[in-house]
């Protein structure tokens, strides 16, 4: 398996994903954001970091660098993109997914461990959580209180887009879980298509027993069997 | 949708006695200097298609622009 990670100035998880998918045995590449080509990979990560240093907004900048074109285009054929953290706060901006992400409620920056329920096993992104599992994650930012208006969410809800959610130990969506504000208690998404993904926790923070947690992996290793599987199939000639 | 910017410098304002402020919202004010020769109706049409596509985002913001 071969990751493209996205650098832009000021991406500073690009060698947590790069380390995270060698560690699971994969091979993984940077692309800087200059660049007008992914060097054809099998998945894409846009990494978390602060992007342009997140002036004018998170993202917003990011999304006008010319490897977004590649990316964008990687996405409409169909390839698996999933952005951590800055980077779902670029898909976002980008258009290619929906809603966006705005200031914690608590105007703080949140920097733990938090618990997210597996909204929708049968996507590319979910497909290997065991079923009923918690996923206990990092998460790291200042703006992830997701926001999209009534009928966006109810159309990301009816379409089994919520991917990840905040919650407790008995995998309730409480208030008191939901670290930032995000409606719906939002940690993370898919678009319609399913194949690109957007959260704020950092599975490539929880890939390894000496950090606390490898569920991470599950999301990852999620990405590589749907890809592994697509490849087992015969091609249509 | 939720301000907690604007309602934590609301909370401020009351703490201070500032009388009668109902609600708060902290925006941005970005000021843009145009060429000298760039007519008024084309830096508007410029600016309206910059502040949708880039300078503020409609999922979450409102502008308004003034030309001086």
């Amino acid at each position: 398996m071969r990751f493209a990670i996205i650098q832009f100035p000021a991406s500073n998880c690009d060698q947590d994903c790069v380390h995270a998918a060698r560690v699971l045995g994969h091979h993984a590449e940077c692309v800087w954001h200059k660049d007008t080509a992914l060097n054809n990979p099998d998945a894409v990560i846009i990494p978390g970091g602060f992007s342009y240093g997140d002036y004018l907004r998170c993202g917003a900048i990011a999304r006008f660098s010319p490897v977004m074109q590649a990316v964008r285009q990687f996405a409409q054929d169909g390839g698996l993109v999933i952005g951590i953290c800055n980077g779902f706060q670029i898909l976002c901006e980008a258009g290619l997914l929906p809603g966006a992400l705005v200031r914690n409620r608590d105007l703080r920056f949140h920097c733990e461990q938090v618990l997210l329920r597996v909204g929708n096993r049968n996507t590319p992104f979910t497909c290997q959580v065991p079923p009923g599992r918690l996923l206990r994650i990092p998460i790291a930012h200042g703006e992830g209180c997701y926001f999209a208006d009534a009928p966006t969410l109810a159309r990301l809800d009816a379409g089994g887009q919520i991917l990840w959610q905040y919650c407790d130990t008995n995998g309730e969506l409480t208030d008191r879980a939901n670290p930032n504000g995000s409606l719906l208690n939002i940690a993370g998404i898919c678009n319609e298509h399913r194949n690109v993904a957007g959260l704020m926790p950092h599975p490539d923070r929880a890939c390894e027993e000496i950090l606390g947690s490898t569920d991470g992996r599950l999301i990852l290793d999620s990405m590589v069997h749907t890809i592994e599987q697509a490849r087992a199939l015969p091609r249509a000639s | 949708m939720l301000d907690p910017q604007g309602k934590t410098v609301q909370n401020a304002l009351d703490h201070t006695g500032c009388q009668g402020v109902a609600a708060v919202h902290v925006g941005k004010y970005i000021e843009i200097e145009l060429a000298p020769d760039t007519g008024r109706a084309q830096a508007r049409q410029a600016l309206e298609q910059a502040c949708h596509r880039f300078l503020s985002n409609p999922i979450i913001e409102d502008y308004t622009i003034a030309l001086e």
